[in-house]
């Protein structure tokens, strides 16, 4: 005695979301369907396993017939197939297209190509998420990935056009896009300690200031590419520590400022210069593939872990940060303000953000 | 040449990949009607093609307008091979042929292929231009009206009723000509679907010109069904109750714009909407006509008038029960009786066939109802020889009706209502199976047109029970039953039990709620070959029917009710085994005497622990019954004779019943005990069966906490239904890996329907509290040791507050109703400058909404918007949910936007309609029931007939059979939603699955399935959007919460 065949269809489409999550998070119907029982389905309408597990499948059989639709958004709304009302829509695709941080950082910075695919296992052993629901997310990446990168226009409304996902996902999203293009380097034991988040945040930065995009609104390129002749720009930066007029004049202007106001400050007083040539350093590298890679892991290796070291508290940092940038406007040899402001800025939040532990 | 058909394409979307080098299509399209074709240019390299073709012109005669669909293919184009094919469109006419029907298709259509499925839309635009054939000798009845909906449709009325149509035209099946075994299996599926498409466009021109004949313009129950004989061909046949309906033209621009006004008419169809509070044995007939009339009185305007007539012909469909002077007109009745019964019979007699497949009727038009009345033959299959000449069939059929037809006489009826057929064929051997129930009908409808004699006798019977009372003699019995006189009226004689194939009437009196109840039966059979097979079968027949018809009494009787409505008994014939599954409503109706317990009997009693485990037994069935009685609110009332006489009390009159009623409660009681006593039902357990019997019994699941289920179009006792519905399609197939006694047979069958509402009922959790209506399973058994079970059935959620307390609430809805019809009254006096109107104590249709008139009238003193607070301070004294009252004030203050243009009113609704979706996809509901919870249908477009074959040969790629099924349910259903929306609907009522033939072979990696459907397309109009356009985002958000679990 076997049941051969089982459906349920409806002229609205019955979709249960916390079967949506465990079908999203991988799990196979006997597991979701033990997973349903110990939340409780079993007291819901006098149910038992059976029933459970018919609709599970059922379930399970409907989102996997959706999902050929949810690869290509735009589609779910004027497809006949499946009458599903659209904040229903909504969750379906924001949902599909959520993705776990975790397993996020781990892809950061990597080429989203078929040799990350292969590590796929290993980082789904590593975070403890399910194989397919790690493949799911991935090609999510990769799926993203490819459609925008041959869009012009601004990266986040590009991504919600196409992908119809709310902003803060598609932000999200932009980031991905923004390292898989730059191919910043995040996985170094010295980057382990930063969250998804921070270099989300970070990207953030970059692709708001940095980009074409960020001062134009032509719309040429795609603005996952940071603005080259700014770039070039951030090397007449150096005159800041390399004119040693200007590096005094401007290590007074922030001491005058600081004084008395943080506790580290006769070690800042003391490494000034290393630290503005540390900041500067940085400008003037990005010029070079190599070193604009490296971005992060530089602003780690050379300017996050001394201070650390030294235990500046993050408050002291950001005043020190804060007047490190603006006593510049009063250096009046100093030509390139505009260059620094938009340098500093960026710079600023992005070490703000990456500095703790 | 009476025929000019247009179609112009317009473009293609989401178009599968055809040319795997470019990842592109170059798509062209091939329009076809009967043996012309015409082509589009080829759109070279896109998946979304803009072909925006010319209009392509066909010159045809109606009659192949009628018979033919237009074809639409589209193709890939292949410079060096063959064109591919993508896929198929098929459009059914026929609703373009009628004036009062849709006008225009228009729309994505799914290009659907039997192989691959759907694959991408097309936007098409048909037209027909008609001209008039005047010919008497014509073939064809362009403008003849069919619906599927089984009663008449809501916004018709009907003049006459003529009488049953039925045809058949039966063809070879291309599946087993010669010619299958050469070309592709897509080529078969695609011959098959288009000779379907024919068959049944060729029908119903046939049933269309009988129809003619007979001087009707319309259809009503039409019921086309194939029979799919394998070898010995294919037989698709229909049948229908032929009328003549006449529009209820006002009722379209003047409920668009006043909401309220549609009330009354909605209120005589829909008892789901009324407010007549469950239970309360008031035999004061329709309240609503009279109020009706009350609105009439008060329509000073123009738009008024119109919607005045409306009711006004909803009156004359009523007996006027109110009016009469009860009693004394009942007693000269008599040997008018005589007379009517011998007009009307005669009448009937004139006839053929005296059948009516309609379930529902116009108030009046039933009088009697006697009892299911059911014949089945086995036949064996022999080829058809003569297409053109199906006299076999034919024959077949007409033994069948003679014999349902003498069933009735016997009963004393001179008709069948309820009608239907139904086959079941394994291999040769074939079962025809026809039921209905015997009833008597009023001649007032039929053509031999009414003496007023007969309406006064009419308007003595009272509605809530009239149609109970017995129309056999009471000395010639046809079968055993204990007669008791009527329980409302006290004056006729009424059955113990009664069992119809028809849906509740609207105006009975019921008790409490009703349930679904299923007499599952499986017998095993020897097997056999031919005319063996077929003895062997009709042996078993009458033993399979008795036991079936003991479990449906057992079963009714364990839930402590005395009626079942919309029994449907379905056989199914497999090679070793025989199903049977009996589906029906059960429910008390107030009319008839309580049923008795049941008793179990020792035929022996010897020992102690024998008589212990009866003792046990009795007190476990007892104790079911008292929990059903509680579970489905059973709570006899009292004898009502005080009712007699005076049809509409005095609300006081009325408060002072409701207080005698709770006081007498023991008298109640008394009286059932003896009732009991008299008919209790003895079970003897040393029969074997019985024992079984008891046990099955027992094991019936109740509904969870929430639930309610009926096969029926309405749920005795819920009324207050919200919007949103789910009509869904659940298939299961059980493989059966042993062999098996009957007995274990039965229970697996059992289970498997048992497990299969659990399973309905957790899925729809989320719509509690909530009633499966129209709940209809089918079986078959598809092959050896497999039982297929489907179910179509829709959710119908339903406000708990008005549950619980229905009595109370039913009276506050009133109040909210009166104070919006008076607040309509209000504006026109306003407006007018008229007198005060005077509340007529007669018009006041319940007790309560004569202090909503005293309301309006000092209303009208004051401004609209002191009037709302007024309203809602009110309401809030009677502690009313929130919402209702912001309904309430709003409906007051946006009283002036009704006011506006007719025409701009509607389109505005209509337009809102469709733009709440939010999304490019018109929402189009679909449900089994005639009629729309919150809703008005303002226009019926026409018949979907769909058929469709799929055909995989990848099932494991596919998901299996479950997701190949799931697919091609799914896939059915875009169609024809598609199809309604290209007409210009939004909804599907009486939609039925015909038909659900799934064949598999895994081991070769296949399946087939067939599927048709059918239902009428109708326009509906929401009736909190007629309410008012200034709430219209209020509105749509509130639409869209409900769309998500309704639409």
């Amino acid at each position: 005695m076997s049941t051969e065949l089982d459906v349920f269809v409806g002229n609205t489409t019955v979709l249960d979301e916390d079967v949506y999550q465990l079908w999203l998070d991988g799990h196979t119907v006997s597991n979701a369907v033990r997973i349903r029982m110990e939340a409780g389905a079993l007291q819901e309408c006098e149910a038992n396993a059976e029933v459970l597990h018919s609709d599970t499948m059922d379930q399970f059989r409907t989102f996997q017939m959706c999902e050929r639709l949810l690869q290509s958004p735009s589609k779910v709304a004027n497809q006949l197939l499946f009458q599903i009302p659209p904040h229903r829509q909504t969750m379906l695709i924001e949902r599909y297209y959520e993705f776990d941080s975790v397993f996020a950082r781990e892809v950061l910075g990597k080429k989203l190509s078929k040799g990350t695919k292969k590590d796929l296992d290993d980082i789904s052993s590593k975070t403890g998420i399910a194989l397919k629901c790690c493949r799911r997310q991935f090609d999510n990446f990769k799926h993203v990935f490819k459609v925008v990168e041959e869009l012009k226009g601004p990266l986040v409304e590009n991504i919600q056009r196409h992908f119809l996902l709310s902003d803060v996902l598609a932000r999200d999203y932009a980031a991905i896009v923004f390292f898989a293009n730059s191919r910043f380097e995040t996985g170094k034991r010295k980057l382990q300690y930063l969250s998804f988040q921070d270099f989300a945040f970070c990207a953030g930065q970059l692709i708001s200031y940095w980009t074409v995009g960020a001062v134009n609104n032509v719309m040429e390129d795609l603005d996952v590419d940071l603005e080259k002749e700014f770039l070039h720009d951030l090397k007449d930066l150096k005159v800041l520590v390399n004119d040693k007029d200007m590096l005094d004049q401007h290590k007074s202007l922030v001491c005058a400022q600081l004084r008395g106001k943080i506790k580290v400050f006769s070690e800042m007083e003391a490494s000034f210069k290393n630290l503005s040539r540390a900041l500067v350093n940085i400008a003037s590298k990005l010029t070079h593939t190599k070193d604009f890679r490296d971005l992060f892991i530089d602003l780690v290796e050379k300017f996050i872990e001394p201070r650390r070291s030294d235990k500046w508290t993050i408050g002291d940092l950001r005043l020190f940060l804060k007047h490190y940038s603006s006593s510049v406007h009063t250096l009046e040899a100093f030509r390139h303000q505009v260059i620094w402001d938009r340098y500093m800025g960026v710079i600023k939040s992005c070490i703000l953000k990456m500095y703790h532990d | 040449m009476p025929g000019k058909l247009k179609a112009k394409i317009v473009a293609g979307r989401h178009l599968p990949i055809m040319d795997r080098a470019s990842d592109l299509t170059d798509a062209f399209v091939e329009v076809k009607f009967g043996n012309t074709t015409f082509k589009t240019d080829v759109y070279p390299k896109s998946l979304n093609p803009q072909w925006n073709s010319e209009w392509f012109k066909f010159e045809v005669d109606d009659e192949d307008l009628q018979d033919e669909p237009l074809q639409i293919t589209v193709l890939d184009h292949d410079t060096y091979s063959a064109n591919d094919a993508i896929g198929k469109v098929y459009i059914d006419i026929d609703p373009l042929l009628c004036s009062e029907a849709a006008t225009v298709i228009s729309g994505w259509l799914p290009i659907y292929d039997t192989i691959h499925g759907i694959r991408g839309e097309i936007n098409v635009l048909v037209k027909v231009d008609l001209f008039n054939d005047l010919n008497r000798f014509r073939q064809s009845s362009c403008g003849v009206k069919f619906f599927c909906t089984t009663s008449i449709p809501r916004c018709y009325r009907a003049v006459m009723v003529h009488g049953f149509v039925e045809e058949l035209v039966v063809n070879e099946d291309p599946e087993y000509q010669w010619i299958d075994r050469i070309r592709t299996p897509r080529a078969s599926n695609e011959a098959r679907q288009r000779l379907i498409f024919l068959m049944s466009g060729e029908l119903q021109r046939k049933i269309g010109l009988k129809v003619l004949e007979m001087g009707g313009n319309a259809v009503v129950g039409y019921l086309q069904c194939f029979d799919l004989e394998g070898e010995s061909g294919l037989v698709v046949r229909a049948i229908g109750t032929a009328c003549t309906l006449e529009k209820i033209s006002s009722t379209l621009p003047a409920t668009a714009t006043h909401p309220s006004n549609s009330s009354p008419s909605k209120d005589m169809k829909e008892p789901g909407f009324g407010e007549e509070a469950p239970g309360v044995p008031l035999s004061s007939g329709p309240p609503t006509p009279l109020r009706a009339q009350t609105f009439s009185s008060f329509s000073p305007s123009k738009s008024y008038s119109r919607q005045s007539s409306s009711s006004d012909t909803e009156l004359s469909l009523t007996p006027k029960t109110g009016m009469g002077s009860g009693g004394s007109a009942g007693k000269e009745a008599g040997p008018l009786k005589a007379l009517l019964r011998q007009q009307t019979q005669s009448a009937l007699e004139q006839r053929e066939y005296p059948f009516f497949p309609l379930t529902a009727f116009p108030p009046g038009f039933l009088l009697h109802v006697g009892g299911v009345v059911s014949a089945r033959s086995v036949k064996l299959l022999d080829r058809i020889h003569n297409p053109d000449e199906p006299e076999t069939r034919d024959a077949w059929w007409e033994e069948i009706r003679q014999e349902i037809k003498s069933h009735a006489k016997a009963l004393g009826c001179q008709a069948v209502v309820g009608y239907s057929e139904s086959t079941s064929i394994c291999e040769e051997v074939c079962i025809l199976s026809a039921s209905g129930t015997a009833a008597i009908l009023s001649s007032r409808f039929m053509q031999d047109g009414p003496l007023d004699t007969e309406h006064r006798f009419e308007e003595v019977v009272s509605p809530g029970c009239g149609f109970c009372h017995i129309p056999y003699d009471e000395l010639n019995i046809p079968f055993p039953a204990q007669l008791t006189y009527c329980y409302c009226c006290r004056r006729y004689k009424v059955p113990d039990v009664l069992f119809t194939t028809i849906d509740l009437p609207t105006e009975a009196n019921v008790t409490g709620k009703g349930c679904l109840i299923q007499a599952r039966l499986c017998r095993t059979k020897k097997k056999a070959q031919g005319e063996g097979n077929a003895t062997v079968i009709s042996n078993l027949l009458p033993f399979l029917e008795y036991e079936l018809h003991t479990q449906l009494m057992n079963k009714l009787k364990l839930r402590g009710m005395n009626a079942l409505f919309g029994l449907r008994i379905q056989i199914s014939i497999g090679e070793t085994m025989l199903l049977g599954l009996a589906s029906a409503t059960g429910v008390y109706l107030t009319a008839l005497p309580s049923p008795g317990g049941i008793q179990i009997a020792g035929k022996t009693p010897s020992d102690i622990t024998y008589e212990q485990h009866i003792s046990n037994m009795q007190k476990k069935i007892n104790d079911t019954i008292a929990k059903n009685k509680e579970l489905y609110e059973i709570n006899p009332p009292e004898v009502v004779e005080e009712i007699i006489g005076s049809p509409i009390p005095e609300p006081r009159q009325r408060s002072r019943l409701f207080r005698s009623q709770s006081e007498s409660s023991d008298e109640v009681s008394e009286l059932d005990l003896s009732h009991g006593k008299k008919d209790a039902f003895v079970l003897e357990i040393d029969d074997t069966d019985a024992v079984e019997d008891i046990h099955a019994l027992l094991t019936d699941f109740p509904t969870p906490a929430g639930f309610y289920s009926c096969n029926t179009e309405i749920m005795p006792g819920i009324q207050n239904w919200t919007s949103a519905i789910q009509m869904f399609t659940s298939v299961r197939v059980f493989r059966l890996n042993a062999s098996l006694t009957s007995q274990g047979l039965n229970k697996i069958f059992s289970d498997l329907c048992e497990n299969l509402l659990k399973s309905l009922y957790f899925k729809l959790r989320s719509m509690v509290p909530c009633c499966l209506c129209h709940l209809n399973f089918t079986v078959a058994i598809p092959e050896d040791e497999l039982i297929q079970v489907a179910v179509t059935a829709v959710a119908m959620s339903f406000d708990k507050e008005q549950l619980l307390e229905n009595g109370k609430q039913s009276g506050e809805k009133t109040l909210i109703k009166a104070i919006t019809e008076n607040d309509e009254q209000l504006q026109f006096n306003l407006e007018l400058n008229a007198e005060t109107p005077s509340p007529n104590p007669l018009s006041s249709p319940k007790g309560l909404s004569e202090v909503g008139s005293h309301l309006s009238a000092r209303a009208l003193s004051v401004d609209y918007s002191s009037f709302a607070d007024r309203c809602s301070s009110w309401i809030e004294q009677l502690k009313l949910k929130a919402h209702t009252i912001r309904r309430g004030s709003v409906k007051t203050t946006s009283s002036m936007e009704k006011a506006s243009p007719l025409p701009e009113g509607r389109s505005r609704s209509l337009r809102s309609n469709r733009s709440y979706s939010g999304s490019s996809v018109a929402v189009v509901k679909m449900t089994p029931l005639s009629f729309i919870p919150g809703a008005k249908i303002i226009k019926y477009l026409g018949i979907i007939n769909m058929f469709f074959i799929r055909e995989t040969t990848s099932l494991r790629e596919e998901g299996g059979v479950s997701g190949f099924l799931h697919t091609f349910i799914a896939e059915v259903f875009a169609m024809v939603r598609a199809h309604v929306a290209a007409l210009g609907g939004n909804a599907v009522v009486s939609y039925s699955m015909k038909e659900c033939v799934f064949m598999e072979n895994p081991n070769k990696n296949q399946a087939q399935c067939l599927i048709n459907v059918s239902g009428d397309a109708v326009i509906f109009v929401r009736e909190s959007e007629l309410e008012s356009t200034s709430v219209q985002t209020q509105s749509a958000t509130t639409h869209t919460s409900n769309g998500a679990e309704g639409t």
